[in-house]
């Protein structure tokens, strides 16, 4: 059974209808990927799941549970955490702050304290950084603290919206590097991304949105080597 | 209790000991009534009648402030009635000393205060009247805050500043159109239930004679309380819960916190202790009129908390001070006062865009909290008003 199911979504922003019938599946351990241009749905999928958007119907299931339209602080509890696009750093608390916000619902302190170290392993420039305000670190530090916190909520499914946006390459790579070791270390990831090129690279699986609908779907391999696909989203 | 520390370092590994216990939870209270007792004992002979009079208004202005700045500082909604909710609190407590009085002791004149061993308590039984008055006033107030906050929590920035505000004009209105006040105790044994029923507060004639028992010890009693509590709250969960509400609502909802859930709350604890300040308020000997639920004052509380900085509760409790203490030395430009006061917060927008001491408390000013960019975004933008 798979992680998360989500079953024809359809979700409005007033009178737009955002997502027309979306269904995927991540299964347990994977890292799938969802890409596609400008528009496509994928954030408003993102969003659909973690409840910050009411589906109108559809349903979204995690881990065997029916969690249509489930608010997210109901949900970040129970392993599925979003991590939304523009990063959504607390700017003027310092870093050690926003990640305690990520431990936000948890109560188990030696928990807490040992994601903590499992988070700076993967993050040393967050380490470094701890008691700095939030706002003053570059943008790809703020791209890591963000990751860092959403970890200390110990997802069992990790929604990451553009991680990569705004940064440099060589930070890009890194993120990237550290979302496929954090995959590895047994986070399943629902990954949405602008940069196809890299998102197809670290995913096992992608799925391709058009205007709300799922056009494409299959091996991220596969369909990187697509001719659809790299006419339409690889750029070459 | 290093709020900036190393995260490993703020979580306790066990359950608190005795002596750890006296410490963190004991000791702050004690020195909050050491703090009382020394208002009380030192103000008056050291400022004379008149100076004390403007400390204990000070101290009153310190609740409203610290507690607006949980609203308006830590979880970043601007509210413009908090004098709404003072008045509300400050009636219900005058009305509760006042008509308590009467009935009890035939008079609203104050008791004689109680000399042990030389020196005079200010400990009547009328006292603990005002005290049941402030306490039910203040839960008036918060019910009110709930029944404003359900709704108009949903709205952000300026939209819900102006429901605030109007709500604060509703109270001035309704505090205009209650009964005329009772003036003798044959009055008040010989009313109706319908003139009960009208809220006999004098309407815009204003409700006098309202006996003065806001003695130093007890509104700085309750300041240093407030004060106290605030600063618990800003440490504890709820406390970082507010404060990353107003960083970031989106990422807040990520992290799991129930956003309205928390708004009501900061709503509901800003309304109950501003009840309590304007209970104390009542009887300060200040004149109760309606107009201390208008726009005019919520804007003055909301200046000395932009000024203390959006967020600092040592920040709000000296802006109350020096706010109180300012227009008292500039008695001669009285009509320039606000005047004055808008050129300061103009040249503190300019000066130190985040207030005083910005989110950070004095003592942690070292540690990097006053810098940082312009930030504050909607919340700053709102201050200018």
């Amino acid at each position: 059974m798979a992680l998360l199911e989500v079953g024809s979504v359809n979700a409005f922003y007033g009178a737009v209808h955002a997502l027309k019938g979306v269904s995927l599946a991540v299964e347990k351990g994977e890292i799938l990927t969802l890409i596609g241009g400008n528009g496509a749905g994928k954030t408003t999928t993102l969003r659909a799941i973690s409840g910050m958007v009411r589906p109108r119907n559809g349903t979204v299931k995690f881990d065997g549970q029916d969690i249509t339209g489930t608010p997210p602080n109901e949900l970040v509890g129970r392993g599925l955490v979003h991590v939304p696009e523009g990063r959504g750093i607390f700017a003027n608390l310092t870093v050690a702050e926003n990640l305690e916000l990520g431990a936000y619902t948890r109560h188990d302190r030696a928990g807490i304290a040992a994601d903590l170290e499992r988070a700076f392993e993967l993050f040393p420039r967050v380490k470094e950084r701890q008691k700095q305000l939030a706002g003053t670190l570059s943008g790809g530090e703020q791209q890591m603290v963000a990751i860092a916190r959403a970890l200390l909520a110990r997802p069992k499914l990790l929604l990451l919206d553009e991680p990569s946006l705004g940064l440099a390459p060589q930070l890009v790579a890194t993120i990237f590097s550290i979302i496929r070791e954090i995959n590895r270390q047994g986070v399943t990831i629902l990954l949405v991304e602008q940069n196809a090129n890299m998102a197809l690279k670290v995913a096992h699986r992608a799925v391709v949105l058009e205007v709300g609908q799922v056009a494409m779907s299959g091996n991220a391999a596969d369909l990187a080597s697509s001719d659809a696909v790299k006419k339409a989203y690889l750029g070459h | 209790m290093a709020a900036t520390g190393a995260l490993g370092a703020s979580i306790p590994k066990h359950r608190p000991s005795s002596e750890q216990l006296l410490r963190t939870a004991v000791l702050p209270w004690f020195v909050v009534l050491v703090l009382a007792v020394l208002a009380q004992i030192v103000l008056q002979p050291l400022l004379g009648e008149y100076g004390a009079k403007v400390a204990r208004q000070a101290g009153i202005f310190i609740i409203a402030a610290v507690s607006l700045n949980v609203v308006n500082g830590f979880t970043g909604q601007f509210s413009m009635g908090h004098a709404g909710f003072m008045a509300v609190g400050g009636y219900v407590a005058a009305f509760t000393t006042y008509y308590g009085s009467m009935v009890l002791y035939g008079s609203a004149d104050k008791l004689a205060y109680p000399v042990v061993a030389g020196v005079t308590l200010p400990l009547t039984t009328g006292h603990l009247l005002m005290l049941a008055g402030i306490a039910l006033g203040g839960c008036v107030a918060a019910v009110l805050g709930l029944l404003v906050g359900l709704p108009s929590l949903r709205l952000r920035g300026d939209y819900l500043a102006i429901v605030t505000l109007g709500f604060g004009e509703i109270v001035r209105v309704l505090l205009e159109l209650s009964g005329p006040q009772m003036f003798t105790a044959a009055e008040v044994k010989d009313a109706t239930v319908k003139q009960w029923l009208s809220f006999p507060v004098g309407g815009s004639l204003g409700f006098s004679g309202i006996p003065t028992y806001a003695d130093a010890f007890w509104v700085f009693l309750l300041a240093a309380g407030t004060c106290l509590i605030a600063y618990r709250i800003k440490q504890s969960s709820s406390g970082r819960a507010f404060l990353s509400i107003r960083e970031d609502e989106i990422a807040a909802r990520a992290m799991g916190i129930n956003l309205t859930a928390y708004k009501v709350r900061a709503f509901v604890f800003a309304a109950f202790f501003g009840g309590v300040a304007g209970g104390l308020l009542v009887h300060s000997g200040v004149p109760s009129q309606p107009s201390i639920a208008g726009f005019q004052a919520s804007f003055e509380i909301i200046i000395m908390v932009v000024l203390g900085g959006l967020g600092s509760i040592s920040g709000a409790v000296l802006a109350a001070i020096i706010l109180s203490v300012l227009p008292e030395m500039l008695r001669n430009l009285a009509e320039f006062r606000l005047i004055l006061y808008a050129l300061l917060l103009i040249v503190m927008m300019l000066v130190r865009p985040k207030g005083l001491f910005g989110v950070r408390e004095v003592w942690e000013l070292g540690r990097g909290g006053g810098s940082g960019g312009g930030g504050g975004g909607s919340v700053s933008g709102g201050g200018g008003r």
